[in-house]
């Protein structure tokens, strides 16, 4: 186990644990974007910074610091307040309709930035390039449909040549962990439309019922996952239905 | 032929020393990339074909970069009994009479600059005529030099193995591997007190002894050489000149840490570093030099070389195994720290082109001869690119603890066309800029950190009195925003953030809480980066902020250009008394908006005048005028 | 461990040397050659397409039969190298990072082509020019392409 102290306040954590889990352990709830429990650390967005005054000086990125013995942590000094609020001034800037930033950026009392606006046609920006959707599309489903493109002030995230992706499997865990939803996906019919990557997926329907319930190329789970293969024969209201009905003829054949 | 013992080294080694210094005449042309600019190729065609054509017997060899650049086409000749001369601007007229001259039995005069001279040739006592010839170590260019990284640039055969070992190459590796053991390498290095020549200074046992010690396998050893910073070229030299010293380096690095694999990093934009290292690399492969148990030790280390893609950012350690791993050049928070998780996560190592050429050096002349040389704590040599406004412009190694004014003055012989110095440019875009008056100042790592600055690989850009110190800045910030790889907020929206304060103070549009707001920008970027490229971007606008910050008044309070570069803020004029009508400027003029006959005074257009001072660059009269404010 | 599995990990610069193959053969990426080589190479062609619009030496237009990249390193355009490109942009009529209409020349430019004594310096393919001035310029373009210059 290892003792830090975090604004004045003992901590004890096991070894190996970030220091921004130790930060939260008190109730300290630092702004973050591109931070996720199910996701390697990344370091992107620098909003979890927090100033170390001992046993040395530094101001570092909480969320990718593994916790040392006898560190001594201000997660409010001026010094770390300062580099969140600049910060989120200029991601205010990037996003001045984001409802995540501007409600972010007004718990750290920044609530106007000094940077302007983005040009018209780039108003509507939500996107803040946490790279999370890129994250969990690589390193947890493993379909790799989406990346980061481009360098610098141009990097954005896409589809190679922006156009239909055919490694997309439709699951929408992009949107899901997307933190401004900034990724729109729409099920119109029988097609799942990722209306940001320029990709559509077919649904499949229910047997029983026609509806569309869930993207065909998921059902590469079948393979992965054979004790579910059952679930792909119904929707999950047929399913009901069905078991229900199992269940009462069980019933009835009893009595 | 495979070496296998010692012997075989030997053997090597009478056959480099035959083609070095062959009976009869042998001629080096300097043909590095700087030669090449400047026409070495046609003086090496014109040599060949007026030596064919008089039927005059003599080797002819392309070889590296000796350092002298400012005075390149460079061409050596060995005449054996007779004398080794370095000749310099040889045009091919000179060529040609060098060859008639040769042809007589004599030595030529034109263009002698010096004496080479040799511990292993035999008796060369020059001609008389060329008898007051200054040797090469006593020109005030090479005076203050200690040729250690660059012991073998532009004197030998670069791809000639044989020539490498002949001047001592592989004599370390050959220590290290029969004779020593990995801890006691790791020693070696330690005691010499050498630090990262890549810039950051970190003392290079102390990163290997950690990795080292590290249990995971398979480890790996990196030499970067995607030397980046705009104004430096002495990794390229290196490569170019003498590769096997890195081949042999990291040979040795790979044995210290327990690494069977190394790979070379080049730069896409250095073609002929890439062809030489390659070429060098597989000759030490067909000769046994690498891959299995080498020299018998039962030690296998092989070579891959990757060439870069044109991202300055690959040049951070993290970026650069990211780079090998995948494809993008994304740097990786730290710690963990790649020597005890880097490639594909096991321990490696990464150094420096010029660290790794110099450790053949330590191991074979020990740890105590290298800490001798500079001062505590700042051991050794350092190659800098004396470039810029400056004299003598070329590639000096120089022991730490020179200072910057025999730097300038005594090795770059002052300001260019006799203008005044007004400060020095070290460390790349992540440097700063010393002013004139601290001149005195020692170059050694904690010196040059102290004063704003960074030690860096070794550019080192001289600014003299029509340099504009903001232009500067803005200059670093807009490489920096190019090259910033954009995955971190603080760099990606800083340095742009930056590069538009400085833009409007340049065009005359700041207004003064702009400096503060650069200043507040300026600390949040070093500060919250992620990487080193965001963590220095910074530097210049800080240093100069911090040296010259009246320039930045006077942009930003009177909208005015006091060195007379910005674009908006200055006007050229022709003074009609002093214009001789030479044209030239017209000839000059991009935009063509000078007008005016032969030998009647010239006329600059304002309406078409872009204000980019190439006349009053090229007038010969000093006829044009710039205006400020 | 992710739904779908990774492939496993390339050859330590596998992917860059591809890309530098595929760019070599045909001067620019096209994209039935990238889909092929992320087949080929085992990886999604996400990673490959990532690595190829990080890069400044990639170029999914193609270019010109000549590139003149004009260096705009410290010591050159302390040297007036700005100028350079300037006339450049003004006698083939195009911007940096455009291609000539009749495809003879791609205009760049290059933080540092490590020339820095020689400054200011250009290289057209493989040819290095040092200690320029704005008027040796019609000069040189004349030796790749003397039909699309007019001086």
């Amino acid at each position: 186990m290892i003792n830090l102290t975090v604004n004045g306040q003992p901590v004890t954590v096991p070894e190996g644990t970030i220091l921004l889990e130790a930060v939260r352990a008190i109730g300290v709830d630092l702004p973050t974007l591109c931070y996720h429990e199910a996701l390697a650390p990344y370091g992107a967005c620098r909003l979890c910074m927090v100033e170390i005054t001992a046993p040395f000086s530094a101001t570092v990125a909480s969320c990718t610091y593994p916790v040392e013995e006898g560190l001594v942590v201000e997660t409010d000094s001026p010094k770390a307040l300062a580099t969140r609020r600049l910060n989120l001034e200029f991601l205010l800037s990037r996003c001045p309709h984001s409802s995540t930033i501007r409600e972010m950026a007004a718990g750290e009392g920044v609530t106007y930035s000094r940077f302007g606006e983005p040009p018209p046609d780039e108003a509507d920006e939500l996107c803040v390039l946490c790279g999370l959707c890129v994250r969990v599309c690589r390193d947890v489903i493993g379909a790799a449909a989406i990346s980061f493109i481009g360098r610098g002030t141009k990097r954005k995230v896409g589809t190679p040549f922006n156009v239909h992706s055919d490694a997309c499997i439709g699951c929408g865990a992009c949107a899901e962990i997307c933190p401004t939803g900034a990724i729109r996906i729409e099920d119109r019919g029988s097609k799942r439309i990722l209306h940001t990557w320029n990709t559509t997926v077919e649904l499949h329907a229910c047997p029983e019922c026609g509806r569309f319930f869930a993207p065909e190329p998921m059902s590469l789970l079948k393979e992965i996952f054979p004790e579910i293969k059952d679930l792909w024969t119904l929707c999950p209201a047929c399913r009901q239905q069905r078991t229900a009905r199992q269940w009462l003829d069980t019933e009835t054949d009893k009595a | 032929m495979k070496v296998r013992t010692r012997s075989d080294l030997a053997t090597l080694s009478s056959s480099g020393l035959s083609t070095l210094y062959p009976p009869g005449l042998r001629i080096s042309v300097g043909m590095a990339t700087c030669g090449l600019a400047t026409g070495a190729a046609d003086v090496y065609h014109v040599l060949h074909d007026e030596a064919d054509r008089r039927g005059l017997d003599l080797m002819l060899v392309a070889t590296g970069c000796i350092g002298y650049c400012q005075q390149e086409p460079l061409v050596d000749v060995y005449m054996q009994g007779r004398g080794h001369i370095l000749y310099s601007k040889v045009t091919t007229d000179i060529a040609s009479d060098m060859i008639a001259s040769l042809a007589s039995g004599e030595l030529p005069t034109e263009g002698a600059l010096a004496i080479i001279p040799e511990e292993n040739s035999r008796n060369s006592k020059p001609l008389e005529k060329l008898a007051g010839l200054p040797l090469l170590n006593d020109l005030p260019f090479y005076s203050l030099q200690h040729k250690i990284i660059l012991r073998n640039c532009g004197l030998a055969d670069p791809v000639c193995l044989e020539e490498y070992v002949a001047r001592e190459g592989y004599q370390a590796l050959a220590l290290a591997l029969l004779d020593l053991k990995s801890e006691e390498v790791i020693d070696q290095v330690l005691g010499s007190g050498l630090r990262g020549r890549g810039g950051a200074g970190f003392p290079t046992g102390r990163k290997w002894q950690i990795c080292h010690d590290e249990q995971a396998q398979p480890k790996y050893i990196i030499c970067n050489g995607d030397e980046g910073d705009p104004g430096a070229y002495m990794d390229r030299t290196v490569l170019e000149s003498d590769p096997y010293s890195v081949i042999e380096g990291i040979t040795i690095a790979g044995y210290a840490i327990g690494a069977s694999q190394g790979f070379i990093y080049v730069r896409n934009e250095y073609p002929l570093a890439i062809e030489r290292t390659t070429r060098a690399v597989a000759r030490a492969e067909e000769i046994g030099l690498l891959g299995n148990n080498i020299l018998n030790s039962g030690f296998d280390f092989n070579i891959s070389i990757i060439r870069g893609a044109g991202a300055f950012v690959c040049g951070e350690e993290t970026a650069l195994i990211s780079s090998i791993e995948g494809g993008l050049g994304e740097p990786r928070p730290r710690p963990p720290f790649p020597a005890t998780s880097g490639l594909w996560g096991k321990p490696t190592i990464i150094n420096n082109v010029k660290t790794l050429a110099t450790i053949p050096v330590i191991v074979s002349h020990g740890s105590n001869w290298y800490a001798g040389i500079g001062e505590n704590g700042n051991t050794g040599t350092v190659v800098f690119s004396l470039v810029g406004k400056v004299a003598n412009t070329g590639l000096v190694e120089v022991p730490l603890g020179l200072t910057l004014n025999d730097m300038l003055q005594g090795i770059g012989g002052g300001g260019l066309n006799g203008k005044s110095l007004k400060a020095v440019q070290t460390g790349g875009p992540s440097g700063g800029c010393l002013p004139e008056r601290l001149f005195h100042l020692q170059i050694d790592y904690e010196t040059l950190t102290q004063a704003g600055s960074i030690m860096g690989s070794g550019g080192m850009v001289v600014m003299d009195e029509e340099t504009c110190m903001v232009d500067v800045a803005r200059y670093f910030l807009g490489f920096t925003m190019s090259e910033s790889c954009g995955k971190c907020t603080p760099c990606r929206e800083g340095t742009r953030a930056m590069y538009e304060i400085l833009t409007r103070i340049v065009e005359g549009k700041a207004i003064p809480e702009d400096l503060k707001l650069l200043e507040e920008i300026a600390d949040w970027v070093k500060t919250a980066s992620l990487c080193g490229l965001g963590q220095t971007a910074p530097n210049p606008v800080l240093s100069t902020l911090r040296y010259f910050r009246d320039e930045y008044e006077a942009h930003v309070r009177d909208k005015c250009c006091p060195a007379g570069v910005c674009r908006a803020l200055i006007q050229l004029n022709i003074l009609p008394d002093l214009c001789t009508g030479c044209r030239l400027c017209q000839r000059e003029c991009p935009v063509g908006a000078i007008s005016g006959e032969k030998k009647k005074p010239h006329v600059i257009d304002q309406e078409l005048c872009t204000h980019c001072r190439s006349c009053y660059d090229i007038c010969p009269e000093g006829a044009v005028e710039i205006a400020r404010g | 461990m992710p739904l779908i599995e990774h492939p496993p990990p390339l050859a330590g610069g596998a992917l860059l040397a591809t890309l530098h193959n595929i760019n070599a053969k045909h001067g620019y990426l096209p994209e039935e050659d990238l889909c092929y080589a992320a087949n080929e190479l085992g990886v999604p062609l996400s990673q490959l397409y990532s690595a190829a619009t990080f890069y400044a030496a990639f170029s999914f237009k193609p270019r010109g039969r000549n590139t003149i990249k004009v260096c705009l390193g410290t010591a050159c355009y302390i040297r007036g190298s700005d100028k350079l490109l300037e006339k450049l942009e003004a006698t083939l009529g195009v911007k940096e990072g455009e291609t000539t209409d009749d495809l003879a020349f791609s205009l760049e430019t290059v933080y540092c082509l490590g020339s820095c004594s020689m400054s200011p310096v250009i290289r057209v393919d493989e040819d290095t020019y040092g200690r320029l001035r704005a008027d040796h310029l019609p000069r040189i373009l004349k030796k790749y392409g003397p039909a699309a210059v007019d001086a």
